[in-house]
């Protein structure tokens, strides 16, 4: 069979122009191949700066923000479609190859009916009349497991949730009957239990309309799930590109087994010992303004030099959990008891030491650092805050700290804009070791990162976890890292904990519906894992 | 340091004249501020390079002297209205709440008066001396300085990096003066180019009115008004500090543009 889409030696160059230099070219993508049948799906899955979205792109010979394909050929159906010129590719893109963006939410007009928006292309294409259009739609609909498929298209984007809005984007590419459809990381932005729904979806509704994908992520587990080939990718080359199998199973290449074997942290769990550092009792909270409870009576320990795990979905109030250990919103009632005293609810009337032993590291580094200072005055302000350190002292424990987080001395005049996402979120580790806390609250701390560096994360903490002896409250919707670092975990759903116990007894069958869930709902590195779980699993996801 | 664009150094040229004949001005004055030294509006001659105003004094040393008293009120105006302006913004952005809109309806109110108008009822009511000038110029303007400064922290205010302060127990000071200031100091650079040169046209506007600076004392606004009857004999005594207000509006501006490419980097200006 022909292949719909055949990509001969790509190169894709871009100019920077970094202020007070002379402008340069750099390359992103270089010396990339590979071609796709009919009703194939080929993953791209790499790194952030990979080039994988900017490969994806160029599928429809589009160059996001001044990128330029500047080498190769890109055929589809047996057309070289950079030769053709604008006019050509206004032809071609929204129907011969459709788009399925990250972030679904922000990809609707939020003014528009969803069904005006789905049916779009397909009649400025003139690739049928606007009842056909409809009635595609609702087929669509009705095939990726929206509800009252008939009527759904008169819902507005925002009446309609996360995990939805996403399959309603993929039935808006596959409404003109396209050749390809190129995902962008579809499920990336979704919870990991409305993720599984979507990613079963658009698998059906890839086999069944026998549309040619490429399906672009991080997640070498989910694209195991849905692709035939794998292409893995690096600084815009080529690492490895073979059936999904031979990646999954067999890797050649020590990136590939890096990223296959990623997670592969060792923590023994350890036993409650001594009194509790941190206990709440009857914990109620709600936001001003409300009438109903984000919290409903939570009840959680932890103890000296571990980690406790909160885990749960979003709107599951873990995050609230830490707004109110931390005095930021005070609880209806309840307390919170920290290292023998009870906490005043209030942020104010809490003490320095209070404050001091209590840190916090949030989930988006680039935020919590303030942008204008330099790494050492980030890293020093709490020792000289809490401990009045000042000059060669300061920067000597300065220095000592960027050692603990494995970066050194060099670091300490940056500014946050020059480090990478892992180094930022080692910079914000550091700030929170400055001032020698019993705790620390850890908010989705390697959610935005890489799994590589994620990883390196992790190793870092309960590495410093064994030398300061300090506990982490971890906040997380993922639980490949809460297996890999927690010593005891709590399960939260809609407000309330649901399952709570040492690690071991928690992951441990039998499970009750909602922990079933969340556990059966995190991607595997493993072939037809997706088919079992869908036909196991005793709950749906509350985001649908 | 290292580059810096040409338009820039045009307004760092001519920032920098007018700034320097100010400060310099009775050593390069070549006669008296109010001193009658020739006849009335004499043409441009070797012994008055811009002729003579309406009374027969120096055009060249009055416009000097006049830059002198035009830029120290409408900079220390303009000090005035940022201090007050962007503490108050930074101080309801911070405390919310009352605080927040017992402030914020103030200066709405204040502002729903016509600047000019208030300005002229005060000044009709005192006396018309140097301080008070600059204090009623800059409180005025101040309203507008406390609206963009309070909108910008608003936004820096709820960042993750303000509440981690908060949860170190900084206090309000530290918030403001070091986690927000810094931040809110490129909107601020910018507005501030544009505040001096109102500053400078409202001073102007006062006093071509006669509630500005009082004779003999000069300014760029009451040369014009002093020589405004000489334009209908085709005496250009009147359009010279009309330009060299104009030219420093400009300059002014190509500096503030050029200070806020370089406060933008967050790479601390070593980017460029």
């Amino acid at each position: 069979m022909a292949n719909v889409l055949e990509v001969k030696n790509l190169k894709i160059e871009a100019t920077v122009y970094p202020p007070g230099e002379k402008s340069r070219d750099i390359t992103i993508v270089n010396g990339v191949s590979f071609d796709l049948k009919p009703g194939k799906v080929l993953g791209l899955i790499g790194e952030s700066g990979a080039g994988k979205s900017t490969i994806g792109l160029s599928a429809m010979a589009y160059g996001r923000g001044g990128v330029r394909i500047t080498g190769g050929e890109v055929w589809l159906n047996g057309r070289d479609i950079l030769a053709g010129g604008l006019s050509a590719l206004r032809k071609l893109r929204g129907a011969e190859v459709t788009y399925v963006a990250q972030s679904a939410a922000a990809a609707f007009n939020p003014a528009k009916k969803l069904m005006e928006q789905i049916i779009e292309a397909s009649i400025e294409h003139k690739r049928c009349s606007k009842a056909d259009a409809e009635k595609r739609a609702i087929a669509l609909f009705e095939k990726l497991g929206l509800p009252d498929p008939e009527n759904f298209g008169n819902r507005y984007p925002h009446q309609v949730s996360g995990g939805q809005l996403q399959r309603a984007m993929t039935a808006l590419a596959l409404c003109p009957q396209p050749d390809l459809v190129i995902f962008d990381e579809p499920t990336t932005a979704l919870d990991v239990t409305t993720q599984i729904d979507v990613l079963a979806a658009i698998k059906d509704a890839i086999r069944d309309t026998g549309v040619a994908a490429l399906y672009i992520t991080h997640d070498l587990a989910v694209v195991a799930q849905v692709s035939d080939d794998i292409m893995v990718l690096q600084n815009g080359k080529t690492v490895e590109y073979a059936d999904v199998d031979t990646i999954i199973n067999n890797p050649a290449e020590d990136y590939t087994k890096a990223l296959v074997s990623v997670r592969s942290i060792d923590h023994k769990e350890m036993v409650p010992e001594g009194t509790p550092l941190l206990r709440a009792s009857g914990v109620n909270a709600r936001y001003s303004g409300t009438k109903f409870d984000v919290l409903k009576n939570i009840n959680l320990e932890l103890y000296p030099g571990q980690t406790l795990a909160l885990v749960g979905e979003s709107g599951s109030g873990k995050s609230t959990m830490a707004r109110v250990i931390t005095g930021l919103l005070p609880p209806r009632d309840g307390e919170i008891e920290f290292d023998g005293r009870i906490l005043s609810a209030d942020l104010k009337s809490r003490s320095n030491d209070d404050l001091r032993e209590l840190q916090m590291i949030y989930q988006m580094a680039d935020v919590a650092m303030n942008p204008r200072q330099t790494v050492g005055t980030i890293i020093g302000r709490p020792l000289e805050f809490y401990f009045g350190i000042k000059g060669a002292e300061k920067r000597r424990r300065i220095i000592e700290l960027l050692d603990e987080i494995e970066m050194g001395e060099a670091f300490i005049d940056r500014y946050p804009a020059e480090l990478s996402g892992g180094q930022k979120q080692r910079v914000c580790i550091a700030r929170a070791l400055a001032a020698k806390p019993k705790l620390i609250i850890c908010d989705e701390v390697t959610s935005a990162l890489d799994p590589l560096v994620a990883d390196g994360i992790l190793k870092l903490l309960l590495n410093l976890q064994k030398i300061e002896n300090v506990s982490y409250l971890f906040i997380t919707h993922d639980l490949a890292t809460v297996r890999a670092i927690a010593d005891s975990i709590a399960v939260m759903y809609q407000g309330r904990v649901v399952r709570y116990g040492p690690k071991s007894q928690v992951l441990e069958p039998p499970f009750d519906d909602y922990t079933d869930l969340l556990l059966s709902s995190v991607p595997e590195m493993k072939l037809g894992w997706l088919e079992d779980v869908i036909a196991t699993r005793k709950m749906e996801s509350a985001g649908n | 340091m290292r580059h810096i664009p040409i338009s820039a150094l045009i307004g760092l040229f001519f920032t920098s004249l007018y700034f320097l004949a100010a400060i310099f001005a009775p050593f390069i004055a070549p006669y008296g501020m109010a001193e009658v030294v020739g006849d009335v509006w004499e043409q441009s001659s070797s012994d008055f390079l811009l002729g003579t105003d309406s009374i027969g004094r120096d055009l060249l040393s009055r416009m000097i002297y006049g830059g002198r008293t035009t830029i120290f009120i409408a900079t220390a105006a303009t000090v005035v209205s940022f201090v007050t302006g962007a503490s108050l913004g930074f101080f309801a952005a911070v405390i919310g709440g009352a605080v927040d809109q017992a402030l914020s309806r103030f200066v709405d109110l204040m502002m729903s008066i016509p600047t000019l108008i208030f300005a002229l009822v005060i000044l009709s009511v005192m006396p018309v001396t140097v301080p008070m000038l600059i204090i009623v110029m800059g409180l005025l303007d101040s309203t507008r300085v406390y609206r963009l400064a309070r909108a910008v922290a608003v936004d820096i205010n709820v960042m993750d990096f303000v509440e981690a302060a908060k949860l170190r127990g900084e206090g309000r000071t530290w918030i403001i003066f070091r986690e927000i200031l810094p931040n809110a100091l490129s909107p601020l650079v910018a507005e501030l180019g544009l505040r001096f040169i109102f500053m400078v046209l409202f001073l102007s506007t006062l006093s071509f009115l006669g509630l500005g600076v009082q004779p003999p004392e000069a300014d760029w606004g009451g040369i014009v008004k002093e020589n405004k009857e000489g334009i209908v004999y085709g005496i250009p005594a009147a359009i010279v500090p009309a330009i060299a207000i104009a030219t420093l509006a400009i300059s002014v501006n190509l500096v503030a543009d050029w200070v806020l490419n370089r406060t933008t980097s967050l790479k601390g200006g070593r980017g460029g």
